[in-house]
Protein backbone atom coordinates (compact mmCIF):
# COMPACT_ATOMS: atom_id res chain seq x y z
CA UNK A 1 0.00 0.00 0.00
CA UNK A 2 1.70 3.46 -1.15
CA UNK A 3 0.84 6.30 0.82
CA UNK A 4 1.21 9.86 0.18
CA UNK A 5 0.74 13.78 0.20
CA UNK A 6 0.84 13.79 -3.53
CA UNK A 7 -2.36 14.25 -6.30
CA UNK A 8 -0.11 12.20 -8.19
CA UNK A 9 2.32 9.41 -8.62
CA UNK A 10 5.26 9.97 -9.93
CA UNK A 11 5.59 6.89 -12.69
CA UNK A 12 2.28 5.59 -11.88
CA UNK A 13 -0.74 5.69 -13.62
CA UNK A 14 -4.15 5.73 -11.64
CA UNK A 15 -6.55 2.99 -13.09
CA UNK A 16 -9.53 3.49 -10.90
CA UNK A 17 -11.04 6.16 -8.29
CA UNK A 18 -12.37 4.46 -4.78
CA UNK A 19 -13.64 6.82 -2.94
CA UNK A 20 -12.54 8.06 0.25
CA UNK A 21 -10.76 6.27 3.12
CA UNK A 22 -10.52 7.26 6.63
CA UNK A 23 -9.18 6.25 9.77
CA UNK A 24 -9.65 7.61 13.03
CA UNK A 25 -8.61 6.76 16.62
CA UNK A 26 -9.62 9.03 20.07
CA UNK A 27 -6.93 8.84 23.09
CA UNK A 28 -7.16 10.19 26.72
CA UNK A 29 -3.86 11.73 28.25
CA UNK A 30 -2.85 9.30 31.35
CA UNK A 31 -3.06 11.14 34.84
CA UNK A 32 1.33 10.67 34.95
CA UNK A 33 1.57 12.73 31.69
CA UNK A 34 -0.31 15.90 33.15
CA UNK A 35 1.75 15.89 36.22
CA UNK A 36 4.30 16.60 33.88
CA UNK A 37 2.44 18.74 31.54
CA UNK A 38 1.98 21.05 34.58
CA UNK A 39 5.23 21.13 35.33
CA UNK A 40 6.07 22.16 31.82
CA UNK A 41 3.65 25.12 31.90
CA UNK A 42 5.70 26.90 34.55
CA UNK A 43 9.12 26.09 32.66
CA UNK A 44 8.09 25.71 29.09
CA UNK A 45 9.67 23.28 26.81
CA UNK A 46 8.59 19.78 24.98
CA UNK A 47 5.69 17.96 26.10
CA UNK A 48 7.65 14.67 25.25
CA UNK A 49 4.74 12.56 26.69
CA UNK A 50 1.96 14.19 24.20
CA UNK A 51 4.10 14.21 21.32
CA UNK A 52 4.35 10.33 21.79
CA UNK A 53 0.31 10.31 22.59
CA UNK A 54 -0.18 12.21 19.87
CA UNK A 55 2.32 9.87 17.31
CA UNK A 56 0.90 6.77 18.44
CA UNK A 57 -2.42 8.00 17.61
CA UNK A 58 -1.98 9.11 14.29
CA UNK A 59 0.21 5.92 13.55
CA UNK A 60 -3.01 3.88 14.49
CA UNK A 61 -5.29 6.39 12.50
CA UNK A 62 -2.95 5.82 9.11
CA UNK A 63 -3.40 1.68 9.81
CA UNK A 64 -6.90 2.02 10.31
CA UNK A 65 -6.73 4.00 6.84
CA UNK A 66 -4.64 1.31 5.29
CA UNK A 67 -7.30 -1.73 6.47
CA UNK A 68 -10.53 0.53 5.48
CA UNK A 69 -8.49 1.34 1.63
CA UNK A 70 -6.93 -2.42 1.72
CA UNK A 71 -11.08 -3.59 2.19
CA UNK A 72 -12.13 -1.14 -0.86
CA UNK A 73 -9.42 -3.21 -3.18
CA UNK A 74 -7.34 0.06 -3.11
CA UNK A 75 -3.21 -0.14 -3.41
CA UNK A 76 -2.30 2.99 -2.74
CA UNK A 77 -4.33 6.03 -0.97
CA UNK A 78 -3.48 9.53 -2.18
CA UNK A 79 -3.65 13.08 -1.16
CA UNK A 80 -3.23 12.04 2.76
CA UNK A 81 -4.71 14.58 5.43
CA UNK A 82 -4.36 14.39 9.22
CA UNK A 83 -6.86 16.17 11.43
CA UNK A 84 -6.72 16.53 15.37
CA UNK A 85 -9.16 17.71 17.39
CA UNK A 86 -10.04 18.05 21.05
CA UNK A 87 -13.25 16.67 21.89
CA UNK A 88 -14.36 16.69 25.37
CA UNK A 89 -12.13 17.44 28.52
CA UNK A 90 -8.81 15.25 28.52
CA UNK A 91 -9.43 13.32 25.36
CA UNK A 92 -8.48 14.26 21.57
CA UNK A 93 -9.22 12.72 18.21
CA UNK A 94 -6.39 12.25 15.54
CA UNK A 95 -7.87 11.12 11.88
CA UNK A 96 -6.48 10.43 8.52
CA UNK A 97 -8.34 10.56 5.19
CA UNK A 98 -7.14 10.37 1.68
CA UNK A 99 -8.29 8.99 -1.94
CA UNK A 100 -8.17 5.14 -2.49
CA UNK A 101 -7.27 4.57 -5.52
CA UNK A 102 -6.12 1.41 -8.01
CA UNK A 103 -2.88 2.36 -9.97
CA UNK A 104 -0.33 0.61 -11.95
CA UNK A 105 2.94 1.14 -13.76
CA UNK A 106 2.88 3.37 -17.19
CA UNK B 1 0.36 38.21 55.50
CA UNK B 2 -1.97 36.64 53.05
CA UNK B 3 -1.59 38.73 50.35
CA UNK B 4 2.45 38.56 50.52
CA UNK B 5 2.15 34.93 50.38
CA UNK B 6 -0.63 35.31 47.25
CA UNK B 7 2.10 38.01 45.58
CA UNK B 8 4.95 34.79 46.41
CA UNK B 9 3.04 31.95 44.65
CA UNK B 10 1.89 34.57 41.57
CA UNK B 11 5.25 35.99 40.86
CA UNK B 12 7.68 33.10 41.55
CA UNK B 13 6.63 30.85 38.57
CA UNK B 14 6.56 34.12 36.19
CA UNK B 15 10.59 34.44 37.34
CA UNK B 16 11.61 30.76 37.11
CA UNK B 17 9.31 30.87 33.44
CA UNK B 18 11.07 34.26 32.23
CA UNK B 19 14.76 32.88 33.42
CA UNK B 20 14.05 28.75 32.62
CA UNK B 21 11.92 29.51 29.52
CA UNK B 22 14.44 32.20 27.93
CA UNK B 23 17.13 29.72 28.16
CA UNK B 24 15.47 26.72 26.71
CA UNK B 25 14.69 28.78 24.15
CA UNK B 26 17.90 29.91 22.89
CA UNK B 27 19.03 26.58 23.19
CA UNK B 28 16.30 24.87 21.32
CA UNK B 29 16.93 27.52 19.02
CA UNK B 30 20.76 26.67 18.20
CA UNK B 31 19.90 23.55 17.76
CA UNK B 32 17.83 24.19 15.37
CA UNK B 33 20.19 26.67 13.26
CA UNK B 34 22.63 23.97 13.59
CA UNK B 35 20.76 20.91 12.39
CA UNK B 36 19.28 23.07 9.50
CA UNK B 37 22.79 23.37 8.31
CA UNK B 38 23.54 19.97 8.47
CA UNK B 39 20.31 19.17 6.29
CA UNK B 40 20.72 21.94 4.49
CA UNK B 41 21.25 19.88 0.97
CA UNK B 42 19.42 16.42 1.91
CA UNK B 43 15.70 15.69 1.91
CA UNK B 44 14.75 18.97 0.48
CA UNK B 45 11.22 19.95 1.42
CA UNK B 46 8.54 21.05 -1.50
CA UNK B 47 5.25 21.47 -1.32
CA UNK B 48 4.16 21.23 -4.47
CA UNK B 49 0.98 18.29 -4.88
CA UNK B 50 2.85 16.39 -7.77
CA UNK B 51 6.26 15.17 -8.11
CA UNK B 52 8.75 15.41 -10.96
CA UNK B 53 9.05 11.95 -13.33
CA UNK B 54 12.54 10.28 -12.11
CA UNK B 55 14.18 7.55 -13.87
CA UNK B 56 13.56 4.10 -12.54
CA UNK B 57 10.71 3.19 -9.87
CA UNK B 58 11.12 5.29 -7.16
CA UNK B 59 10.03 4.54 -3.87
CA UNK B 60 7.59 6.64 -1.86
CA UNK B 61 6.48 6.75 1.51
CA UNK B 62 4.83 8.50 4.11
CA UNK B 63 6.69 10.56 6.47
CA UNK B 64 5.78 13.09 9.56
CA UNK B 65 7.24 15.02 12.28
CA UNK B 66 5.75 16.65 15.27
CA UNK B 67 6.22 18.35 18.19
CA UNK B 68 4.11 19.69 21.60
CA UNK B 69 5.68 22.75 22.78
CA UNK B 70 4.18 24.16 25.91
CA UNK B 71 4.06 27.89 27.13
CA UNK B 72 6.02 28.84 30.07
CA UNK B 73 4.06 31.03 32.82
CA UNK B 74 5.66 34.41 31.52
CA UNK B 75 4.68 33.61 27.85
CA UNK B 76 0.99 33.02 29.20
CA UNK B 77 1.45 35.98 31.16
CA UNK B 78 2.63 38.51 28.18
CA UNK B 79 0.03 36.89 26.40
CA UNK B 80 -2.85 37.59 28.29
CA UNK B 81 -1.57 41.31 28.26
CA UNK B 82 -1.34 41.57 24.43
CA UNK B 83 -4.71 40.35 24.41
CA UNK B 84 -5.97 43.72 26.60
CA UNK B 85 -4.05 45.97 24.45
CA UNK B 86 -3.97 44.07 21.14
CA UNK B 87 -0.55 43.83 18.27
CA UNK B 88 1.68 41.56 18.07
CA UNK B 89 1.76 38.04 20.98
CA UNK B 90 5.97 37.84 20.32
CA UNK B 91 6.26 35.57 22.67
CA UNK B 92 3.87 33.13 20.71
CA UNK B 93 5.84 33.52 17.64
CA UNK B 94 8.40 32.77 18.64
CA UNK B 95 7.49 29.50 20.34
CA UNK B 96 5.34 28.25 17.14
CA UNK B 97 8.47 29.14 14.55
CA UNK B 98 10.77 27.06 16.70
CA UNK B 99 7.71 24.29 17.40
CA UNK B 100 6.89 24.36 13.17
CA UNK B 101 11.05 24.42 12.47
CA UNK B 102 11.51 21.45 14.82
CA UNK B 103 8.68 19.74 13.69
CA UNK B 104 9.41 19.98 10.03
CA UNK B 105 13.50 18.98 10.63
CA UNK B 106 11.96 15.85 12.76
CA UNK B 107 10.04 14.70 9.12
CA UNK B 108 13.24 15.36 7.34
CA UNK B 109 15.59 13.62 9.37
CA UNK B 110 12.91 11.13 9.00
CA UNK B 111 12.70 11.37 5.41
CA UNK B 112 16.78 11.20 4.98
CA UNK B 113 17.15 8.40 7.09
CA UNK B 114 14.91 6.23 4.97
CA UNK B 115 17.46 7.30 1.79
CA UNK B 116 14.86 10.26 0.60
CA UNK B 117 16.34 13.09 -1.41
CA UNK B 118 13.26 14.89 -1.37
CA UNK B 119 9.83 15.69 0.58
CA UNK B 120 7.18 16.70 -1.75
CA UNK B 121 3.26 17.40 -0.65
CA UNK B 122 4.37 18.88 2.52
CA UNK B 123 1.62 19.81 4.71
CA UNK B 124 1.99 21.58 8.25
CA UNK B 125 -0.94 21.35 11.03
CA UNK B 126 -1.37 23.53 14.03
CA UNK B 127 -3.68 22.63 17.19
CA UNK B 128 -3.97 23.76 20.54
CA UNK B 129 -4.25 21.16 23.02
CA UNK B 130 -6.83 22.89 25.64
CA UNK B 131 -9.80 20.22 26.86
CA UNK B 132 -11.78 22.49 24.47
CA UNK B 133 -10.83 25.67 26.13
CA UNK B 134 -8.63 27.62 24.42
CA UNK B 135 -7.91 29.48 27.94
CA UNK B 136 -6.60 26.92 29.31
CA UNK B 137 -3.95 25.66 27.02
CA UNK B 138 -1.32 23.56 28.20
CA UNK B 139 0.38 22.39 24.83
CA UNK B 140 1.11 23.52 21.07
CA UNK B 141 1.06 20.36 18.23
CA UNK B 142 2.88 20.96 15.42
CA UNK B 143 3.02 18.66 12.67
CA UNK B 144 4.49 18.51 9.51
CA UNK B 145 4.14 15.14 7.09
CA UNK B 146 4.80 14.63 3.57
CA UNK B 147 5.49 11.99 0.94
CA UNK B 148 9.30 11.23 0.88
CA UNK B 149 10.89 9.96 -2.40
CA UNK B 150 13.41 7.50 -2.46
CA UNK B 151 15.17 7.50 -5.58
CA UNK B 152 15.72 4.08 -7.53
CA UNK B 153 18.76 2.40 -6.25
CA UNK B 154 19.20 0.32 -9.17
CA UNK B 155 19.37 3.79 -11.62
CA UNK B 156 21.95 5.55 -8.98
CA UNK B 157 24.04 2.23 -7.85
CA UNK B 158 23.86 3.23 -4.25
CA UNK B 159 23.41 0.24 -1.67
CA UNK B 160 19.39 0.65 -1.15
CA UNK B 161 19.23 0.85 3.20
CA UNK B 162 15.53 0.98 2.94
CA UNK B 163 13.30 -2.24 2.52
CA UNK B 164 10.31 -3.13 0.12
CA UNK B 165 7.64 -0.77 -0.40
CA UNK B 166 5.08 -0.65 2.82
Amino acid sequence: MILSTLENLPGLTITQHLGIASGSTVRSKHFGRDIMAGFKNIVGGELKGYTELLNESRLQAIERLKEQAAGMGADAVLNIRFGTSSIAAGAAEVFAYGTAVKVSRV
Amino acid sequence: MADLFFIFWAVIPLIIGYVVGTLLEQKHYASIRKREQEMLDKALVFNLPNAPIMAGAPQLRLVAGSVVVSVDAFKRMAAKLHSFFGGRVTAYESLLDRGRREAILRMREKAHELGATMVFGLRLETSGINNGDPRLTTGIELIAYGTAIIPDSTVTGTAAPWGTRA
